[in-house]
C-alpha cells in the first residue's frame, strides 16, 4: 500500500495534510511535501484535506503521476519531517485557482 | 522558585483519556520546550482508546498508530495512570488540587439514538457495542448478538458502519489471523448472516464513507456488494455537488458505487446491499426485532446544503439484527460542564467554559469530547495541539506554586484500593497478549477481563519463590 504526494503540491505546499497525519510521516523541501511510506499507516486522512487533491493512494494514483512513488520514497528519506502547518508558498492560491479548485 | 514549566517547578498536567487525543495532547506538552510532567489517566489497564478498541481487527496497518504513541510514552516525564476512573477513583477537584491543569480527552462513548419506536427491542444494538465487543473491550465482552439472524440492517453510512458491515461479511477464516477477540471469532464462526443492508438517509453523493473503506466493501471474498442502479440516479443538486472539483471524495464514492451496481452477483454466499434516501421509521417484532420499517426520503436544498425530507412512502425490511451507527455522543464527567444536546464538553479554543461561556480556569478539552465525533485518528492531532496551545498561553495565569502531580494522587488511590497501571505494567500485559496470540498465528490475543490484565504484572511484582 502506498500513499504519495504528486504534481499539484509543487508550488502550493498548503501543508493542511500534516495537521492530520497521525504518525508525522510528511517530509518537505522548499517546493513540496513527500510521504515516507515506511512510517505512513495508510489511514488516508490527508487525502480529502489537500486543497488541490495532490495526494493519492494505491490504484487511484493516476498513470502520469506514478513516477512520484519513487520520488516520495527518496525525498522523504533525505528531508526533515514537517509536523506543523506552515505558510503556503507565495502564489499558492493562484495556482490552486489555475488548477480548478 | 520559578514559574510552572521550569526545572524546579515542573508544570503538572493530568490528561484524562489515553486514546489518540490524549497521546497527542501529551506529546504537545512534552515537546513544548518547558519542563512538563504529564500523567495520562486511563480507566482501563490498557491504553490507546479507539485505536485498540475501535479500529477494526482486519485493519492492522491503522493500528500501527500505536507505534507513534509508544514513542510518546517513552518521552521523559510521561507517566500512564491506567485502571483509574476519574469521577470515581479520583475526583476532578482532587486533580485540580494536585495539577496545574487538567485536559479532558475522553472521547465520545455513547451512540446517538434513532429516536424511533422499537429502538430498544432485543436484536437492536449500537454499532459501538458490536465494535467494542469484537475488539475485546472488557466492558463489552459479555454482550450477546444474535448472529443466527440471516438478515442484518446497519443504519448509517460512515466508516464505523463500513467496519461493522465488513466484520459481518467476512468469514471466520478471513478474520482468524487478526487480533479479533476470541469470543467474537467463535460467535462469528457460527454466524448465519447472509444479507447485510446498509442504510443511509441521504443519497450516494452524500455518503460519508472514505473512498478506501467503500472500495474495500466491494473486494470481499465471500460477499457481493450490490446497489440498485436506480438508487444512483442523482438530482441536479447532487450532480452539481459532484462537479465541484474539491468534492473529489464524494465523486469517487459515486464512481465506486456505480461499479458495484454494474457487477453480477457471482457465487458469493453473502451480499451487502446499499440503500440510499431511507430513514428508519420504526422497529417491530414480537418480543424481538423482526422488521425494520423505513420511510423514503428526498433531498431538499441547495448543493452542499441538502437535507433529507421524508416522502411518506414506506418500505419494509424483515431483519433479525440491527446496528445503528449514526454518530456518537460524549458522556458527562462529574464536576465538568457538559452540553447534553451536542454531547460534548463546551469549550472555547480548547478552554472548558461554563453555561455563561466563561472559561473555567485550568480545565481544557481536546478530541471528540471537545468537537464531537468527526474526523479520523489524525484529525485529533491538530485538535490536541490547538488546545495545548491555549493551555500554554494561559501559563502566566495559572497558579505559580508547585503541584505534586501523581505524587499527590498516589496516596488517594492507595487509600481507595486502586492500583494504578504504569506504562511498564502495560508493557507486561502487552507482552503476554502477544505471546498468547503467537500459537494461533494472531498478532495478539487480547485479555478481555480487567483482572486478567492486572494479573500480568501483579505476578511479576511477587518475589520469586
Amino acid at each position: 500500500m502506498t500513499t504519495i504526494v504528486t504534481d499539484n503540491c509543487d508550488g502550493c505546499r498548503f501543508t493542511d495534510c500534516v495537521t492530520v497525519c497521525p504518525v508525522a510521516c510528511f517530509h518537505g523541501d522548499e517546493k513540496m511535501l513527500y510521504i515516507d511510506n515506511d512510517v505512513c499507516i495508510q489511514c488516508s486522512a490527508c487525502i480529502p484535506l489537500c486543497p488541490v487533491h495532490a495526494i493519492y493512494a494505491d490504484d487511484d494514483i493516476p498513470e502520469d503521476q506514478r513516477h512520484w512513488i519513487e520520488v516520495n520514497a527518496e525525498r522523504s528519506r533525505a528531508l526533515p519531517a514537517i509536523g506543523d502547518k506552515q505558510e503556503s508558498l507565495p502564489g499558492a492560491e493562484e495556482r490552486k485557482a489555475a488548477l480548478g479548485f | 522558585m520559578h514559574a510552572p514549566g521550569s526545572e524546579d517547578n515542573p508544570l503538572q498536567v493530568a490528561v484524562v483519556g489515553s486514546g489518540p487525543s490524549g497521546f497527542y495532547a501529551a506529546e504537545a506538552l512534552l515537546k513544548c520546550g518547558r519542563t512538563v510532567d504529564v500523567d495520562l489517566i486511563e480507566r482501563l489497564p490498557a491504553p490507546f482508546g479507539l485505536v485498540r478498541y475501535g479500529v477494526a481487527p482486519d485493519h492492522p496497518k491503522l493500528k500501527e498508530a500505536i507505534l507513534t504513541y509508544e514513542i510518546i510514552a517513552r518521552l521523559p516525564r510521561f507517566a500512564l495512570l491506567g485502571n483509574v476512573t476519574v469521577g470515581r477513583d479520583v475526583t476532578v477537584d482532587e486533580l485540580r488540587a494536585h495539577y496545574h491543569a487538567v485536559v479532558f480527552t475522553c472521547g465520545a462513548e455513547a451512540d446517538r439514538r434513532l429516536g424511533v419506536p422499537g429502538e430498544d427491542l432485543p436484536g437492536s444494538h449500537t454499532a459501538t457495542e458490536f465494535v467494542a465487543w469484537y475488539n475485546g473491550h472488557p466492558e463489552y465482552r459479555d454482550r450477546h448478538f444474535d448472529l443466527s439472524a440471516e438478515v442484518v440492517a446497519v443504519v448509517g453510512q460512515g466508516n464505523v458502519a463500513a467496519d461493522v458491515c465488513r466484520i459481518l461479511a467476512k468469514s471466520a477464516d478471513e478474520l482468524r489471523g487478526t487480533d479479533i477477540a476470541e469470543h467474537a471469532l467463535d460467535a462469528l464462526a457460527a454466524s448465519r448472516v447472509r444479507e447485510i443492508h446498509v442504510i443511509g438517509r441521504r443519497g450516494p453523493a452524500q455518503a460519508k464513507f472514505t473512498n478506501k473503506e467503500l472500495k474495500e466493501l466491494g473486494e470481499l471474498a465471500n460477499c457481493a456488494a450490490q446497489v440498485d442502479p436506480g438508487a444512483l440516479e442523482l438530482n441536479a443538486e447532487s450532480r452539481a455537488e459532484l462537479e465541484a472539483k474539491a468534492n473529489f471524495v464524494s465523486a469517487k464514492n459515486v464512481e465506486i458505487l456505480r461499479d458495484f451496481a454494474s457487477r453480477a452477483r457471482g457465487g458469493k454466499p453473502r451480499r451487502l446491499v446499499f440503500h440510499f434516501l431511507k430513514s428508519p421509521a420504526k422497529l417491530t417484532g414480537a418480543g424481538r426485532l423482526q422488521e425494520l420499517v423505513m420511510v423514503r426520503n428526498r433531498l431538499e436544498g441547495a448543493p452542499f446544503e441538502q437535507v433529507a425530507r421524508e416522502t411518506g412512502q414506506i418500505e419494509s425490511l424483515a431483519c433479525g439484527l440491527l446496528f445503528r451507527s449514526i454518530g456518537y455522543s460524549g458522556v458527562a464527567v462529574a464536576g465538568v460542564p457538559f452540553d447534553a444536546k451536542r454531547g460534548v464538553i463546551p469549550t472555547r479554543d480548547g478552554r472548558i467554559v461554563d453555561a455563561a461561556g466563561a472559561p473555567i480556569p485550568r480545565l481544557y478539552a481536546a478530541g471528540w469530547i471537545k468537537r464531537g465525533p468527526t474526523g479520523i485518528i489524525g484529525t485529533n492531532r491538530a485538535d490536541s495541539v490547538a488546545s495545548i496551545k491555549s493551555l500554554l498561553a494561559d501559563l502566566p495565569a495559572l497558579p505559580q506554586d508547585s503541584r505534586m502531580g501523581s505524587k499527590g494522587v498516589a496516596p488517594l488511590l492507595e487509600a481507595r484500593g486502586v492500583r494504578p497501571v504504569s506504562y511498564s505494567d502495560w508493557s507486561a500485559i502487552d507482552a503476554e497478549e502477544v505471546a498468547r496470540g503467537r500459537p494461533k498465528g494472531k498478532p495478539r490475543e487480547k485479555f478481555t477481563r480487567v483482572e486478567q490484565m492486572l494479573a500480568c504484572f501483579e505476578r511479576v511484582d511477587q518475589p520469586a519463590l
